[in-house]
Order: C-alpha cells, then structure tokens, then sequence
C-alpha cells in the first residue's frame, strides 16, 4: 500500500469548508477550460464572428458622439476630440454591462453542471466575467485606431491602465456574485439585470464627461461604481487633458470593494443549496 | 477512522422541503377565487424571501426526508453495489457523498479523492467538437489536461469516433454521443469512484464492454460506489453491496444476500390496487395474481392475472404483462388485444376487470414479477405499473414427469421445448 495517507475529508451540515480557497486553486483548470469554452462558443456559427465585439462598440460610439457631442452639444475633456472621450468611456462600460450580465446568468446557465458534479461554484461566475474580458480586449483595436486616426499619444498615465481594468473587474464581479446566487432562489433577479444595464447607460458618464455633473453633486455622483472606472479610464488614456476627482474616485473604490464583500458573503452562504435549488 | 477505511458514514439524513396543493381546495372557478389564491400565494412568497426561504410550490408545505439515518462502512478497495427502488434515496447518497449537495444531519468522513459519475457527458456542448468535449469533459470531471493528453487516444479508441472527431457533438448520433461520453468518464483514475446507473447507455455491444470497463477499474484496488438496478451488473462487479429503502438502509453485507433480500421486499405482491386518477388516460387500478393451474395438455402450466382497468370512455386496447426474473432481467413479454382485428380487450367508460391467461409451463422455477402496461395497440403506452405483481413458481406446480428446472442454477429462467434426433 503507499505509505502517504491521504487527508480525510469531513462533510457535516453546516460547517464551512475549510480548505475552499484551496480547493479553488486545485480547480484552476476547470476554470480556464469554463472560460474557454464560453469563448469557443461565443461567436460559433455566426458570418462575421469576432468581428462583432468591433461593431457594436463602434456603432455606439458614432450614436454617442453626434447625441451629446453635436446635438446636445455637451463640452469634451480638455482638448480631446469628443469621439475620442466617448469611446474611452465606452470601453469600461460595455465590459462591466457585459461582465455584469454574464456572471448574473452563469450559474442558471450551468445548471446542470453544478447538480451534477461538485467544484468550488466560484468558478463559474469568474469564469464569466473572463470571457467578456476577451471581447474588452477586442474592442481596444478601435481605440488603438482611434488614437491613431487622431493622432493623439496617450503620456505616462497609460501604465496605470491595467490597475483600472481590475477595478472594473471587480466591479461588476461584486454585483454579480450577489445576483447570480439570488437568480438561483428567486428567478425575479433574472429580469432585473437588463433593466440594470440598460438604466446604467444614462447614468453613468458614457456619452459625457463627468465633469458636466455639477460640483455639489459630484461626491454623490460616485455612489455609482461606474463613475469611478471610467474617470479612471479617462484619466489613464486621455492624460493630462482629463482630470481625476479624488474623493468621488476614492468613494467609487469603496463601493465597489463593498459590493465584492457582500457578493462573496451571499455567494458562499448560498453555495451548498445551489445544487439543490437550481 | 482506521487507516483501511475510505468512506465513513454516521447517521446521515438529508430533508428537501416539498409542497402539495392542499386538498380541500375547490378548483379554479370563478375569477375571484383565481384573484384572491394569487393574492394569498404572493403574500407567502414575499415572506419567504425575506425570510430566506426557497420558494416552493403549492399552499402547504411538507419536510420529505430522502435520506435518514443512514450509516455504513466502505473499506478501501471495495466495490459496493447501492440497490433499492426507485425514489429511495440511492442518487441523493451519491450526491451527498460528492459533495454536491449538503448532508442536513449527520456525518461523512471521507479518505482520498472522489470523482463522482451521476450522468454521461455531464457538461458536453453541442457546439463543440468530440476533440474539445473530450477536454471539457475530462476537466469537469476533475482530470488534468496533461492526464487527458497522455489518455487521449485511448479515449477514443474506446469510444470508436476517430473519423468524426472535428465534428460538432450536436452532429453526433446519440450512440456516438454516448459513447464519447463514457470513453471520457471510463479513463478517469481517482481514488474513490461514485458511478450512478450510467450502464444503462448505448447498445449491449457497448454495455458489455463498459461493465468490462468497469470490472478493470474495480481490480485495480480503487474503492468504488456503484448504483444500478441492473441486479446482474450488481452481482458480478459487486463483493457487498447496500439495499435503501425509503431513505433508510435496509440491508448491507454481501451482494447475494442483499440482492435477495432486495427480491423479499418486492415480494408479497400478489396483488395491486388504486383509486382511479383523473387523468383521461386508460389505467391500471387493479391486478392480481389469481392462480397457477394446470394445463390440458401435460405439463402445462397456466398463469391466470387479473386486471381491472379504468378509462374516461370506450376504447381499445392492448394490455400487456412484462415477466422479469429474480435478478429483474426481462425475459418474456405478452401482449393481449393487439394482434386481433377486432380486439377483445375493450374498455367501457369506467372499469373493466379482465382475466389473463399465460403459459408459463416454459419457465423455470422461481420468483417472478409481472409489470402490467396498457397501451394504444401497438402503438404508444397508456400505463404502466413497473413489477406491480409477482408470483413464484414453485416445484408444486410441477408434480409432472418432467424434472423441474429452477432459476438458481443461473443457466436462464426460459427452458426451450427441444428434440434431438441422431443423423448418421
């Protein structure tokens, strides 16, 4: 017989598993091969495929940049081009719409993976969120054209980038977590996610700079999340044109680090019944 | 928990909240009472929400216990059959066992890696190819992707799909499917295995070379929990086995004797009854076995089976008896009505009772049951009462010249009318 035991594993009602975190380390390839199975089907029998992560971005920036930038005629950050701010703008937004309505879904979506097999259910809503990130990472060839066609050089700030992009990960992980699990129990949270999105899109600064928001307001402004990830992203790709409001950034981070805490707190008191109520 | 023993479990019981719609209620009828049901339903799930609670269905709510009390040993290395019918908690174990659901009492010490089986191609994407479900497949059922590349091939030469693996898997026949599902699941190498009913795939070339499969997974000193119905799998991969029966274990010890014991429980059913359902379709509400006669030629036994069935009009139909062994393979099938032109096997509306007549002077002797089907002759089944009856066939019905044959030589349950002469 070998002589290494192996460890003995408890199961209880009740009690917390102790090696979770561990556990979700030893699954780590279930994780990339969720992912990259949502990415192998993401754009299966379509005609244009990939390219659609490009359209749609593109599109809503063109709508954008003539509704607030012409019509409304709305002011710009600094010296930039209008177009070029919406779409800096846009970027962190379609990935945290997106990210946010993938995860919520994930788990209803994976229903029968997860009353058939067990894994650390936490895979499934990251593992979400990462293929949106793909269509993020897609979609930064326009702004790589866009920076080109107006030949503008993005300074220092650029670096900062990645540290933004984890934020707006986060963010919508959070909110995604709490919902995903809920959507399990109660399928009303289903439909409030569109409603989210979509409602989101106005009140976050997509089409305009958050610098239109009056100077009172502007604290309060950054309850939303949102705010905070795209003046950040502003800020890093725009540079110096593009000013940074600390404390509502600094309120944003706290609400998203709020809603992280409360995601994972559902999520895991919820995960053991999910096989049984799914 | 000594070194020996893989799976330890103490008095585990796991309860799932049911809800019925409550008898006395009136039917719908009038629009206020469809109101006023509504009001009162979605006043007792806002509560529930904000208590917590899972929605259930219907107004009174029951706690069912799946599992209860249940305690029992696996010794490392062991191959152990769970039996029992349907609904007595064989796949909720597994499921408690995987970790895919929490135990509400009691206590589960386990000792190595389990990887459990509860369906074939759990996870399969239709979209995908055969080459990219067998790694999907492979990482959802805990393997690496460096163990499903060194298995890769062996895979699917197992599952015999090499032509058609950069095929999408929705293009697959559902054999082809199955078996690329099996494959996958056949290669993986944990420590302790939990493999629910999933024999019961493809067709019996196929099954035959998975129980093969699986008699080499059960030499190779891995600790396996098996669940089938398929008694004769049971008692060829199985040293012990458990029996469950209604959430609770009824027997455990060796496979023999739990798989006859499994038999006694199904037994003492002579005879069957229901009340009438409301549903429109012809059904059983009564059987029984009358007796077993002699024939009037010699050596020749008649079963006689009443029936009564119930239909919301007149109707023909086919009745039907399916006969299985003790070890519940089918051996033998009569339907009644189908083959006529003018079927005697008319329905009025309400009850009709019937006698069938079989001959079973070919059988071997001991225990049987009868599953009792009607349906559309020859077409789609009515109903179907799965070992609602059984009878035993014992050597009194044989007092005859002919030396009694009996089921527990295991040479089969039928023997064949044969002659031989010599040629030259």
């Amino acid at each position: 017989m070998s002589a290494s035991q192996p460890e003995v594993l408890v199961i209880e009602p009740g009690i917390a598993d102790r090696h979770y975190w561990q556990d979700l380390w030893r699954f780590r390839e279930l994780f990339y091969v969720l992912a990259w199975r949502d990415i192998a089907v993401r754009y299966k029998q379509t005609i244009i495929g990939v390219a659609w992560a490009l359209i749609r971005p593109f599109l809503t920036m063109i709508v954008f940049t003539i509704v607030f930038g012409r019509l409304a005629k709305l002011p710009t950050e600094g010296a930039v081009p209008y177009a070029l701010m919406v779409f800096a703008g846009l970027l962190p937004w379609q990935f945290f719409s997106t990210a946010l309505s993938e995860s919520s879904a994930s788990l209803i979506g994976n229903a029968n993976l997860i009353s058939k097999v067990y894994f650390p259910r936490l895979i499934v809503p990251t593992a979400a969120v990462v293929v949106s990130f793909v269509d993020f990472l897609i979609s930064f060839v326009i702004l790589i054209a866009l920076l080109a066609w107006y030949r503008f050089l993005p300074g220092w700030h650029i670096v900062t980038l990645p540290l933004f992009v984890l934020m707006a990960f986060l963010a919508s992980l959070g909110p995604g977590l709490w919902i995903t699990a809920l959507n399990v129990k109660y399928r009303d949270f289903r439909y409030v996610i569109p409603f989210i999105v979509q409602f989101g899109l106005y009140v976050s600064p997509v089409g305009f700079s958050s610098s239109v928001v009056p100077e009172e307001w502007r604290l309060l402004y950054s309850l939303n999340p949102v705010v905070g990830v795209i003046d950040g992203f502003r800020w890093a790709i725009l540079g110096r044109q593009s000013t940074l409001y600390l404390p509502g950034f600094l309120l944003s981070c706290g609400v998203i680090v709020f809603f992280l805490w409360l995601g994972i707190r559902q999520f895991r008191g919820m995960e053991k019944t999910f096989a049984d109520l799914v | 928990m000594s070194a020996d023993i893989a799976i330890s479990v103490e008095n585990l019981g796991k309860s799932y909240f049911v809800g019925h719609q409550s008898s006395r209620e009136e039917r719908y009828t009038a629009l206020r009472d469809v109101i006023a049901r509504n009001v009162k339903s979605l006043a007792r799930k806002t509560r529930d929400m904000f208590s917590g609670r899972p929605i259930v269905q219907g107004d009174e709510v029951e706690e069912f216990w799946a599992l209860k009390g249940v305690s029992f040993e696996v010794r490392r290395g062991d191959v152990v059959g769970v039996i029992g019918r349907n609904g007595a908690g064989k796949s909720t174990l597994l499921k408690v066992l995987s970790r895919i659901t929490e135990p509400t009492a009691g206590r589960i010490r386990i000792r190595g890696r389990v990887a459990s089986l509860l369906e074939v191609g759990t996870g399969f994407h239709p979209e995908l190819t055969g080459r990219e479900n067998i790694f999907l497949n492979g990482a959802i059922l805990g393997m690496t992707r460096a163990e499903i590349r060194t298995k890769f091939d062996e895979i699917v030469a197992f599952a015999e799909v090499e032509r058609f693996l950069d095929t999408p898997v929705k293009r697959y026949s559902s054999g082809m499917y199955v078996r690329l599902a099996f494959a996958v699941a056949a290669h993986l190498e944990p420590e302790i295995l939990v493999v629910d009913e999933v024999l019961a795939v493809g067709d019996s070339e196929f099954q035959k070379k998975c129980l093969g499969k699986m008699k080499d997974v059960a030499g190779h000193g891995r600790t396996v929990l098996f669940v089938s119905h398929n008694l004769a799998a049971v008692r060829a991969l199985c040293r012990t086995s458990l029996l469950l029966s209604a959430g609770r274990l009824a027997a455990s010890g060796e496979s023999g004797a739990v798989i006859a014991s499994y038999a006694d429980q199904q037994d003492g059913s002579a005879s069957f009854s229901r009340s009438p359902l409301s549903i429109e379709r012809p059904h059983v509400i009564a059987a029984s076995v009358v007796d077993i006669t002699e024939g009037q030629q010699s050596a020749q036994r008649l079963l006689k089976v009443r029936v009564t069935a119930h239909s919301s009009r007149p109707m023909s139909v086919e009745i039907s008896a399916l006969v299985r062994d003790n070890a519940g393979a089918p051996i033998g099938f009569a339907p009644v009505g189908s083959l006529m032109k003018r079927s005697p096997a008319q329905l009025s509306e309400g009850s009709t009772t019937f006698l069938m007549t079989l001959d079973v002077s070919s059988l071997a002797l001991g225990q049987y049951s009868l599953t009792m089907q009607i349906g559309r002759p020859l077409g789609e089944m009515f109903d179907s009462c799965p070992d609602c009856l059984s009878f035993d066939l014992g050597s009194e019905h044989f007092s005859e010249v002919m030396s009694p044959f009996r089921q527990d030589w295991h040479v089969g349950s039928v023997l064949f009318a044969s002659t031989i002469e010599r040629v030259q």
